[in-house]
């Protein structure tokens, strides 16, 4: 059997079926989420932005571990693998695009409900740092140089992240108890919740893994290609060219 | 040689490269003099500026400290990017490399090094406060002031180590530099700033609650300064 590297394909039999399988859900998610279930007694219409937010956020975390562990796998030496490095890349593209998302909603709805786009929360702010972290770690991972060289780089990066996420928690929360005024974030969270609204919001959850999962088997696909170009596009070329001067 | 030796003459290599690679960056900066002849004076005007933006003298006295703090970072930024400028010139790191000396101990002189010249623009941003901004100390405030600056230095000489370590000799590292740096450094803000108001008695807070913030501080840069010394090998690795 051959692999989706050596068909310069991205797609096989699984990830087709994975992605009809998410895009019902979101079509299911949409209908259940947007007009079926019913409105908030406290908060309203406002209450259907949960059911993108939840699973953004959930999805963005879940994507940053997904980073770390890979990147651990890169740097342990019995399982050094590009393959590794390609995951946790995948994985953090993916996580900061649900990340932006996720703060896109959460502020809009905070809007709404609380009256201000941003509240010093250290959830919120946390999320934030995370946010601009693998912003920065994309980043270095375009720094340029071999593949081992942009993995391990990267995949030190992303341990120190964990290291740094904690930190930034943590000192904010202090701040936050000592200098601020209890947070509005835990405003509203004894209601209980209508049970097709629960289901919205598990549905959400399971919806957004799925599609978290298909889009990263792409995306490591596509950057397994992307590198093997880097290998061999120039000598391509070359080759190319000069079948074409022999002519 | 049995292991305590060894793990002794480790040590020892391990020392002695940190100790000449601090004299080297402080040599390099006393012939240099970019920190004084230009970081020094950028910290001084951006302090300047804060005024003009601020506008009053009761808001400065009130969040001098911040001011002071945020200096600092910005300043740093500019040190961290020389630090390792004059590493990469030249291919001095590769060089470096050859000599098998162990990157613990490069890590460790060029902190030591970084941490130095912080201190050293930490002193001089006080005064300014002090002189600028109406920012009153006391000794007792003042112990807890030096204190706070040695532990805010040291954690942001290690972040600015491991950082410029890793992205030196990179294309867009300028622009790259702050955008990992300051997220990671924002606990020293944080922590540097609710002491530096304490050592100060902004908005008549005791010098007392100031030292729980030194904890902080003290926690992040021992974890910075131990995976800083573990980590930088395998950046300068390759």
């Amino acid at each position: 059997m051959t692999t989706t590297a050596e068909r310069n394909v991205t797609g096989t039999a699984f990830t087709r079926g994975l992605g009809v399988v998410t895009i019902a859900g979101i079509v299911l998610l949409v209908i259940l989420g947007l007009f079926v279930s019913p409105a908030d007694v406290n908060q309203g219409e406002s209450v259907r932005i949960m059911y993108a937010h939840v699973p953004g956020a959930w999805l963005a975390y879940l994507a940053f571990i997904v980073t770390a562990v890979s990147s651990a796998a890169y740097l342990w030496p019995r399982t050094r693998s590009l393959t590794w490095d390609r995951i946790a890349g995948a994985s953090a593209e993916v996580g900061v695009l649900f990340m932006a998302i996720s703060l896109i909603t959460g502020s809009l709805w905070g809007r709404i409900t609380w009256g201000t786009y941003w509240t010093w929360d250290a959830r919120l702010t946390t999320t934030a740092f995370l946010f601009v972290t693998y912003v920065g770690y994309l980043a270095v991972r375009g720094l340029g140089g071999s593949h081992q060289q942009r993995a391990k780089r990267s995949a030190v990066l992303a341990l120190l992240a964990v290291l740094e996420i904690p930190l930034v928690h943590f000192s904010v929360e202090l701040w936050n108890t000592l200098h601020q005024e209890a947070s509005v974030a835990g405003r509203g969270t004894d209601v209980t919740m209508d049970g097709l609204m629960l289901f919205c919001l598990f549905l959400g959850v399971i919806v957004f893994t799925l599609m978290y999962v298909w889009l990263v088997l792409h995306r490591q696909r596509a950057l397994h290609l992307q590198d093997m170009l880097d290998d061999t596009g120039l000598d391509a070329a070359l080759a190319a060219r000069r079948a074409e001067a022999n002519v | 040689m049995n292991d305590s030796n060894r793990s002794l003459a480790s040590f020892a290599s391990t020392w002695s490269t940190a100790r000449s690679m601090l004299g080297k960056d402080l040599l390099i900066e006393r012939r240099g003099r970019v920190l004084t002849n230009q970081v020094l004076p950028f910290a001084l005007i951006v302090m300047v500026m804060f005024a003009f933006a601020l506008d009053s003298d009761a808001v400065l006295e009130r969040v001098a400290p911040g001011l002071v703090w945020l200096a600092t970072l910005f300043s740093t930024l500019f040190i961290i990017a020389r630090s390792f400028a004059v590493e990469t010139a030249d291919g001095a790191l590769d060089q470096l490399r050859t000599t098998g000396a162990p990157p613990a101990g490069i890590f460790l002189g060029k902190a030591l090094a970084l941490m130095i010249q912080l201190l050293a623009l930490v002193v001089v941003l006080i005064v300014a406060a002090v002189v600028l901004y109406r920012a009153d100390l006391s000794w007792e405030g003042g112990v807890l002031l030096v204190t706070t600056a040695l532990a805010a230095t040291s954690g942001l000489a290690a972040v600015g180590t491991l950082y410029g370590g890793l992205s030196a000799g990179a294309k867009g590292r300028e622009t790259l530099l702050p955008l990992l740096v300051l997220p990671v450094v924002a606990p020293v803000l944080i922590g540097a700033t609710r002491a530096t108001e304490s050592a100060f008695g902004t908005n008549g807070i005791a010098v007392g609650e100031g030292w729980p913030w030194l904890g902080l501080l003290a926690v992040f840069a021992v974890m910075f300064s131990v995976t800083g010394a573990i980590a930088f090998g395998s950046l300068l690795d390759d």
